[in-house]
């Protein structure tokens, strides 16, 4: 029973993971740049909603659509300001300019919000389910946040592989220059995969927030690395592979707390990474000639 | 491709390193400039008037502590100065809870030419300045940084309990009380505030006779997910949770142990003294959650309720136990400098051996404790007491 309940709260963590490096790896599968500054923009997804919903009282929903429109907004104004102007520079330069952008985000986070941490609304309403006289419990958020991610898995994995624009995604992937001489506008397809990354970042914060509900600046810097974690560990720029690895990620990372010790967590997690990567150095899903979406 | 990600994940680890500073890693440099020179607004010449410079949090996750010392502070030296007498010029540095930033704001603060030292008001960073203003001779007095090593050496003072005595006092408390006989604990191995109280709470446990049923650590890298330490608190029927941490952590170790159907009695330490502020916080969530604070701004007597009131009027908010704790701070060096007799012309090494002697002969009736006294290592002599939180407020239990 222990170990079930462990099992479920692995998964709940993962899916979050999972919608976090979702992000990661569609913008490193088209734009081969690592955007550093995604887990910031949930922590910015985290106070538009915090807002909406606190101090302008408005519905749930409300929230997570205006916080989906702000990061939204948000990762198409740094894609056209801090990235773009670097598209053909060193792909070291971009990786500078991405940390740059999250400091930044984190440090205007401190400017307009402050620092003192703020208990976050849980926007699920979900009573916790349980089961065996209350030994197993599951809770609102975790069934949501499973349910969620996988929903947006099967629908981002439709839309990349039945769509014209997912279609260009996958062109521009593969081959930049090629697309752009079949006619494929290669700038307007980077910014709708920013668009939708940073789409998905907020729904993330949301989530996060949700079941761990402590906001501040910082909030989203860790979730962001353990992310990336998972994005490399399922194969980055393979969307099931985001999502394996963010599930796996998560398991690994409870059942290490709970059966290793609660103080390594974090190692074990990043041992596992090494392992896998010297056994398959593309990450679990990662192919060599895959198509990168 | 492959040496670009090998790249790319030595970078995440550098940045997850850098992230071990948790909140502290970033701030705007602006702002600390911003919020230190604070200083009273007296008239008189800086001449006349004896520099005390202050330490602490005011950005970043310990930011409470700091600014309720900054506040506290600032309101006594203010009071001071519009007595007549000795005239004392404040200025308060941030240091964002880091030790490295400490330093820094340790420096600055020499420069500024500060003859005492009222700070830091977190353990980690007053560790790290301990051994600076111990090197230079500056007299320091923390208000609340209670890891043993905050005094070790003789220059250093402190108004607050030290750590393991907070941890021996809440075991005792809890056996003196039969409060429960299985405990599980919930503590930051990452944090010397948490793991001092930690310890010695786990050695008095076990001469009172209280199970330790379950004995759960986290670090600052893995802070927000405590569902199976909570599960293993559960699992094991643990009837008390004892939570030596920050008011941040324990407010997500509560949520989560709601959410998870368990309600087990929950005993802090000082570190919890602030609960109940948090933004948005549904303080039902804190219900029956006892904590060991030698403050509170519920209490009655004519001192204390003076304080509140003027706090308030300064501030706009009630004063946490960090506030008395920098408020008595500021009374024992007056105390003390008209024992010994010091002028603001003496310099900071001579203020610092006159006060040594000068602080072991005060007695202070304070806010954090009536007569409190101070012995030659610097620890203080007070009784602590308890409260339950009922509705949101203090209640003494």
């Amino acid at each position: 029973m222990q170990f079930l309940s462990y099992l479920v709260n692995g998964v709940s963590l993962g899916s979050i993971y999972a919608v976090i490096a979702l992000g990661y790896t569609m913008v490193y599968g088209i734009a081969r740049m690592l955007n550093f500054a995604h887990g910031d923009i949930i922590m910015v997804g985290g106070y538009v909603a915090f807002i909406v919903m606190t101090d302008l009282g408005l519905p749930a929903l409300a929230a997570i659509l205006a916080a989906m429109l702000a990061c939204t907004l948000l990762g198409i104004l740094i894609e056209r300001l801090a990235y773009r102007p670097l598209r053909a520079a060193p792909s070291l330069a971009v990786l500078i300019t991405a940390i740059g952008v999250s400091y930044l985000l984190q440090n205007l986070a401190l400017l307009i919000w402050g620092s003192a941490p703020r208990s976050f609304t849980s926007v699920v309403t979900l009573k916790p389910l349980r089961f065996f006289d209350g030994q197993l419990v599951i809770t609102g958020e975790a069934v949501v946040s499973i349910l969620v991610s996988a929903v947006i898995m099967v629908v981002l994995n439709l839309f990349v592989n039945k769509t014209k624009m997912g279609h260009a995604m996958q062109a521009v992937s593969e081959d930049r220059g090629a697309a752009q001489l079949m006619g494929i506008n290669v700038n307007a397809t980077i910014t709708l995969t920013f668009a939708i990354g940073s789409g998905l970042a907020a729904v993330a914060g949301v989530l996060l927030c949700s079941a761990y509900p402590s906001l501040q600046p910082t909030t989203g810097a860790m979730p962001g690395i353990k992310a990336f974690t998972a994005a490399v560990f399922g194969g980055i720029g393979s969307i099931p592979g985001a999502m394996v690895g963010g599930v796996l990620l998560g398991i690994i990372e409870i059942l290490g707390k709970a059966y290793i010790s609660t103080q390594l967590a974090d190692a074990i997690v990043f041992a596992v990474l090494i392992v896998v990567l010297l056994v398959r150095p593309t990450g679990l899903l990662g192919k060599k000639t895959n198509e990168k979406v | 491709m492959k040496k670009f990600l090998c790249l790319a994940l030595a970078l995440v680890l550098a940045l997850s390193l850098a992230a071990c500073g948790g909140s502290a890693s970033s701030a705007p440099a602006a702002s600390t400039p911003a919020a230190g020179s604070t200083d009273a607004g007296t008239p008189s010449a800086s001449g006349s008037a004896i520099k005390i410079g202050g330490i602490g949090p005011v950005t970043g996750g310990a930011a409470v502590y700091g600014i309720a010392v900054q506040n506290g502070a600032q309101l006594a030296v203010d009071e001071i100065n519009a007595m007549g007498g000795i005239q004392f010029e404040f200025n308060f540095q941030d240091d964002e809870h880091d030790a490295e930033k400490a330093i820094n704001a340790y420096n600055n603060l020499k420069d500024w030419g500060m003859q005492v030292l009222m700070g830091t008001v977190t353990s980690t960073p007053c560790i790290a300045v301990v051994a600076e203003s111990s090197a230079d001779n500056i007299f320091q007095l923390t208000p609340s940084g209670s890891a043993e090593d905050c005094i070790a050496p003789d220059n250093a003072f402190r108004v607050c309990f030290s750590d393991p005595e907070q941890g021996t006092l809440s075991a005792d408390y809890i056996a003196g009380n039969s409060l429960a006989a299985k405990v599980a604990v919930i503590y930051d191995s990452s944090d010397a505030y948490s793991v001092g109280i930690h310890d010695a709470f786990v050695a008095e446990a076990k001469v009172k006779g209280l199970e330790i049923v379950a004995d759960e650590a986290f670090t600052a890298d893995n802070k927000t997910d405590f569902t199976v330490q909570v599960q293993k608190a559960k699992d094991a029927g643990a009837e008390l949770v004892f939570l030596p941490i920050y008011y941040n952590e324990a407010s997500l170790i509560l949520t989560q142990a709601d959410k998870s159907g368990y309600k087990p009695l929950f005993f802090g330490c000082d570190g919890l003294d602030g609960l109940v502020a948090v933004e948005n916080f549904d303080t039902a969530l804190a219900e029956g959650v006892m904590l060991m604070t030698p403050f509170t701004a519920a209490g009655t007597d004519e001192k204390t309720a003076t304080f509140v009131k003027n706090f308030k009027a300064a501030y706009g908010e009630d004063p946490n136990q960090f506030a008395a704790d920098a408020y008595d701070a500021i009374y024992a060096i007056k105390a003390a400098i008209e024992k010994a007799g010091v002028t603001a012309e003496m310099s900071a090494s001579d203020i610092c051996d006159a006060l040594k002697g000068a602080f072991t002969q005060i007695t202070v009736d304070g806010l954090t404790g009536s007569g409190i006294t101070w012995d030659a290592k610097g620890a203080p002599t007070k009784t602590p007491a308890v409260y339950v939180i009922k509705d949101g407020v203090y209640v003494a239990a």
